[in-house]
């Protein structure tokens, strides 16, 4: 089984940088959309799966990341400077807005992530000397990958640019991987299961969920500072709270309780609107009957539902 | 001996109930000492007001001479008071073998560490294993623990609150529910650990045969009030203490 894994896994990564050569623009740019929407929905699922905590407000970290990243491009045209600065607008506003969340949990949790969350959309569309207001920033260059004397990369061809996104993608998925499977995520897992009992391992619950809280803020802020750059603008829906719930979807549709479950519920949930958009203008009706009918369908997600029903099927014959 | 744990006149009301009715209680270091009462006599509340999981209306709690009433539970866990539940509180989808890890790795200070694989981390797998030998439960590590049956939720849920270390450590009526096989095995290890003097014990127990054969020491409360203070021998003669089990006599005439 372990065996099996790594080399779906390597057959995946392969798959994935080599891309770019038998596809055209389209694809990658879809491909890019599900990278970002893979590391927006695990860093949620840190929230979700592993200290349970639903947030409704991660939009606002995603936009935080995208408008911060933009406004650096659009003063200094370096990308990398562009990627962290969104990372780390994402990371402090969870931080500081996490400081006063973290003191509940459950319903009010979300409550006040959905109203935070709100608050930085109503900012990004009201503060028009910095955000553009309702024209968002425009105008930002996919500028080059440079660290001055060592390289100097032109990001403009779509491939070169896709590469940036997986690279990044994957370091962070794989840090991410290891988090869960450290101490610090176990410990995260417990406070999910037993507040109490964790306080009296000697732990402040409300740190450990702060800090999670921040890192979820962070990945939000990584994946939103990929988008200027792809798209050349940036506008305040992304802040919305219907934005907030992309994750919340892609998550539950591949499952809350394993790692891979918002990488597979983001690859599904771009495909199936991909191919409805082809043929109907109110794709929206269709798609969330199609997200419903599947929820229900795949109890615990589509990886639960693979591994234990069709794994254990084909074992036994 | 030094005193370990020490109340001044701690107060906690519910409503009109006075669960803690100005409470002045030492414990001693190494002295096993149960804590009776009928129900709703304040027992659990007791323990919530030292532990830190509520907060006292009046009055203040010290350990080793440092008051303690306001720290969180966390930082009195790190000084080194700990305590069980009597409703379980257990890691239900975790295994037994993870249960036990949290608390450990809380002990190391690795609780933090964020790259190092759990099963990197030889140090705390063996600490784990020794603490999953010492309660029993060595065989079933890899079980989920909600699938264990009471009794091993009920030993799996000591083990947790040994895990820390404490030097004092609560233990809110460790054996309900449980038969009288594995009531031996956990009676056996209070008292051996009680006897190494790695933990100060306090225990509430409804079982009078437990309270008896184990404690050196009992304290009786009644609606929140200590009504009698001494050896199992001062108690079963205390007449004031007869006066408030009355209806269940049973208990004392077997005797």
């Amino acid at each position: 089984m372990k065996r099996i894994k790594f080399f779906l896994l390597l057959a995946l990564v392969i798959f994935l940088f080599s891309l770019p050569a038998f596809s055209g623009k389209y694809i990658l740019y879809i491909t890019i959309h599900i990278l970002i929407l893979s590391v927006f929905a695990l860093g949620f699922n840190l929230l979700l799966g592993y200290t349970g905590l639903l947030s409704f407000g991660q939009a606002g970290f995603f936009a935080m990341g995208a408008y911060a990243c933009a406004k650096i491009l659009l003063i200094l045209p370096s990308l990398l400077l562009g990627t962290m600065t969104g990372m780390i607008a994402g990371a402090l506003a969870a931080f500081l807005l996490g400081f006063l969340c973290v003191r509940h949990t459950r319903i009010y949790f979300s409550m006040l992530t959905l109203s935070f969350g709100m608050m930085i959309y109503s900012l990004a569309w009201k503060w028009r000397e910095v955000t553009g207001g309702d024209d968002g920033l425009v105008g930002i260059p996919r500028a080059p990958l440079e660290i001055p004397g060592v390289l100097s990369i032109n990001m403009n061809p779509m491939g070169n640019y896709y590469y940036y996104v997986l690279v990044i993608s994957l370091v962070a998925i794989y840090l991410l991987y290891r988090l869960i499977h450290s101490p610090f995520g176990l410990t995260l897992k417990g406070i999910r299961e037993s507040e109490s009992r964790v306080a009296y391992a000697g732990i402040s619950v409300r740190h450990y969920r702060l800090l999670s809280f921040t890192i979820a803020g962070l990945y939000a802020g990584l994946a939103g500072s990929f988008l200027p750059p792809l798209e050349n603008t940036v506008t305040p829906p992304i802040a919305h709270w219907t934005h907030s719930a992309e994750p919340v979807m892609v998550t539950l549709l591949g499952g809350i309780h394993t790692f891979s479950g918002p990488i597979v519920g983001s690859i599904v949930f771009y495909i199936i609107k991909d191919i409805i958009v082809r043929y109907t203008q109110y794709w929206l009706i269709w798609f969330g009957a199609i997200i419903v009918f599947l929820v229900l369908v795949f109890r615990g997600g589509i990886v639960i539902f693979l591994i234990e029903r069709i794994w254990s099927f084909m074992n036994r014959r | 001996m030094s005193i370990l744990l020490r109340t001044e006149k701690l107060k906690k009301y519910f409503g009109l109930v006075s669960a803690a009715d100005h409470i002045d209680l030492e414990i001693e270091e190494g002295v096993l000492t149960s804590i009776i009462g009928p129900n709703g006599a304040g027992k659990t509340t007791l323990i919530n007001l030292l532990t830190g999981n509520i907060f006292p209306d009046s009055g203040k709690v010290f350990f080793k001479e440092e008051e303690i009433t306001d720290l969180p539970i966390h930082e009195r866990v790190k000084k080194g008071i700990c305590r069980s539940f009597q409703i379980m509180n257990i890691f239900p989808k975790l295994t037994v073998f993870e249960n036990v890890l949290i608390p450990i790795f809380a002990l190391m200070n690795k609780s933090l560490n964020f790259y190092k694989l759990i099963d990197d981390h030889l140090d705390a797998k063996q600490k784990a294993e020794h603490l999953l030998n010492e309660i029993g439960l060595i065989d079933k590590k890899n079980l989920t623990a909600g699938i264990l049956s009471h009794g091993d939720q009920r030993l799996l849920e000591i083990g947790l609150a040994m895990a820390p270390e404490p030097e004092l450590l609560f233990l809110d009526e460790p054996t309900a529910g449980m038969n009288p096989v594995e009531r031996i095995k956990v009676l056996e290890n209070i008292r051996k650990l009680s006897k190494e003097k790695r933990s100060t014990f306090v225990i509430i127990e409804h079982d009078m045969d437990i309270v008896f054969s184990l404690s050196d020491r009992i304290v009786v409360l009644h609606r929140g009030q200590i009504i009698a203070d001494g050896t199992p021998e001062d108690i079963k003669k205390n007449e004031e203490v007869k006066k408030v089990y009355l209806g269940e006599e049973i208990f004392w005439q077997k005797r």
